[in-house]
């Protein structure tokens, strides 16, 4: 490539994007709660990846806990004291990050997917396929979520990836009519009937204008659904509907009052895991917040 | 409000509760291998007794014939017997709802109430102290398990002080009826209501609080000032009214929210209502008393937010069809 020769397309897009994306970060940075909680998931994403580093798998399991105390308090027992299998908390606390922040966002990434490909194809196509999307979407939206994640995952049995694919399917329908409302508003503009002209496929159109355009919205709506899907989490484990043998925050919840934490006064036992999810659920909150200022086009038109 | 807007949303909701009629009988009919063995758990069957029983519940017949008999049967009410205490799903859905009303609708009263105090007073005070404590405030509680709360106050106010009962809606012990049980009822009800409120009040401060917001920027409070109208008058008269109007609807969507938060919160303070019977079914699985639990959970979400669709209708001439 000579340096006289214009750069191509796709190199002034890339450009583009780039400079974008430098200037929400120059945003967000000056956003004081965005950067708290953006602190928060960095710590607590630190410690879910360094989990094997932080404490041994082994001690999950109560055959390896016998000779500990039961319900040690923390001056007795570690840094966070034993449940009532003698099991170092700290460790359950450390793994039990893992499967959160593993079942948060995939979980979330399932729903996202889903919404953003039924809310780019209804608002682009539009017509009988979009009315027909749109409806299946409003069913979605009326049946009760919570009753319905229960039964489904009752019946589908306690596993992290049944758990995934429960939350992730009942979670898609309020970001696909965000994202087909937006779209709707984007088909019509010049750009893509310039592109449409010119021979552009609506493959080319959805994934080039529309899914660039729609794309700050989404990352805008992820993280703002995170931490609803951690709290969904969190309460079908405590149902019993979590992986036993992958143990989450929720499920440390749902051990330590099964087993009687409260009566005994164990505080040691539940309170760490319900402050992870109480943290964990607010700095994505934060973080989303913050985003939704800096990326939404239609708060963002406001301000300008 | 027309009487072709109401009679819409109305058919509208009727069809989402027979489409989830539908679908509870395709979803259970996925695990429900053996209903018979598992209706006669411990009992030894004879295989002509079986074949008899098979005959009786109709599970000789084809699906189709199933689906129809499933359709009539809930219509009338039959929603057959509970694996565990072998009573009607329907009986106990109705011993059990009495409790559960009474502890939802004093939790969602009370957080509305709460929480759209909190709202007026962090907009009208906003970017003061009294606006960062409570947005932090609510925003932790909205970011906190409900049932997790619940443990802590149980272990703190009954486990520890004893300052409350540890479960239950009444002392076993006590020999008191009608309307002298009520102040041990409202002492058990204490801690479970408390939790709801705390927990579902966040939403309604959030949103009363942008809602005042905007409504701060209109024409007619300048106007309201410039009459020389007490800031009080102000915000009570002509913001505040106009303000409540996203909050209403929400407190008819958030009713069913919170009968679906009672399920873990029942089960933790062994409130003896639909959600530890829930709860139990869930343990069970007791299959019958689950499909019962999910029809009757979906019935009144549907229901309530049909409320909201109409309330909303009512409240602003804009979203009604011209």
């Amino acid at each position: 490539m000579s340096a006289v020769a214009a750069p191509s397309a796709r190199r002034i897009a890339w450009i583009r994007r780039q400079r974008a994306l430098s200037r929400a970060w120059g945003q967000f940075r000056h956003h004081t709660p965005g950067m708290i909680g953006l602190g928060i998931l960095v710590a607590a994403v630190a410690m879910a990846l360094a989990a094997p580093l932080l404490a041994d798998e082994a001690g999950l399991r109560a055959i390896n806990a016998t000779d500990n105390p039961t319900f040690a308090n923390p001056s007795e027992f570690g840094p966070l004291g034993t449940d009532s299998l003698g099991r170092d908390v700290m460790t359950q606390f450390v793994w039990g990050a893992r499967t959160s922040l593993l079942v948060g966002l995939a979980a979330t990434f399932l729903a996202m997917l889903i919404g953003s490909v039924v809310g780019i194809v209804a608002g682009f196509y539009g017509g009988k396929l979009g009315g027909f999307l749109m409806r299946i979407t409003e069913w979605f939206l009326v049946i009760p979520f919570l009753p319905l994640a229960i039964v489904l995952a009752a019946i589908l049995g306690p596993s992290v990836k049944n758990i995934i694919l429960v939350i992730g399917i009942t979670s898609w329908p309020s970001t696909a009519r965000l994202i087909r409302a937006q779209v709707l508003t984007l088909r019509e503009r010049d750009y893509v009937d310039r592109s449409r002209a010119l021979g552009g496929s609506n493959w080319h159109l959805m994934t080039r204008h529309i899914l660039p355009n729609v794309s700050p919205l989404i990352v805008a709506n992820t993280t703002l659904t995170v931490p609803v899907v951690i709290l969904s989490e969190a309460l079908l484990s405590f149902l019993g509907l979590g992986d036993p043998t992958n143990p989450s925050w929720g499920k440390m919840l749902d051990d330590a009052f099964e087993t009687g934490a409260v009566t005994a006064e164990a505080w040691w036992v539940f309170v760490p895991p319900g402050l992870g999810i109480l943290l964990v659920a607010l700095a994505f909150t934060l973080c989303g917040t913050a985003l939704e200022e800096i990326l939404d086009p239609r708060l963002r038109d406001k301000n300008e | 409000m027309s009487a072709r807007f109401i009679g819409g949303k109305v058919l509208g909701s009727l069809a989402t509760l027979l489409f989830v009629v539908c679908f509870n009988f395709f979803l259970f009919r996925v695990v429900e291998t053996d209903p018979v063995a598992n209706l006669y758990r411990g009992h030894n069957l004879t295989q002509t007794q079986r074949a008899k029983l098979t005959e009786e519940f109709g599970l000789d017949k084809s699906t189709g014939a199933q689906f129809t008999s499933y359709l009539k049967q809930t219509a009338t009410l039959n929603l057959g017997r509970s694996y565990t205490t072998n009573q009607p799903v329907w009986d106990e859905i109705k011993d059990k709802a009495g409790p559960t009303i009474a502890l939802v609708g004093v939790s969602a009263v009370l957080s509305a109430v709460f929480g759209i105090m909190l709202g007026v007073v962090a907009a009208w005070r906003r970017r003061t102290k009294a606006d960062y404590s409570i947005t932090g405030f609510t925003m932790a509680t909205y970011s906190m398990p409900e049932f997790w709360l619940g443990m802590i106050l149980l272990t703190v106010f009954a486990v520890a002080l004893g300052w409350f009962p540890v479960g239950g809606i009444e002392d076993p012990s006590s020999t008191a009826t009608g309307l002298a049980k009520l102040p041990d009822q409202a002492q058990h009800m204490f801690l479970p209501a408390l939790t709801l409120t705390l927990a579902y009040l966040g939403e309604y401060a959030i949103v009363m609080r942008s809602s005042l917001l905007e409504t701060m920027r209109e024409d007619y409070l300048v106007l309201a000032r410039a009459k020389g109208l007490r800031d009080v008058l102000v915000r009570n008269r002509h913001a505040v009214p106009n303000a409540l109007l996203p909050v209403v609807a929400l407190m008819a969507i958030n009713f069913g929210l919170v009968l679906s938060g009672a399920i873990a919160i029942e089960a933790i303070f062994s409130w003896p209502g639909l959600g530890l019977a829930t709860y139990e079914a869930l343990k069970g699985p007791d299959l019958p008393m689950l499909q019962g639990m999910f029809l009757v959970f979906s019935a009144a979400v549907i229901f309530f937010n049909l409320i909201a669709d109409l309330l909303y209708g009512y409240l602003d001439p804009r979203v009604r069809p011209s």
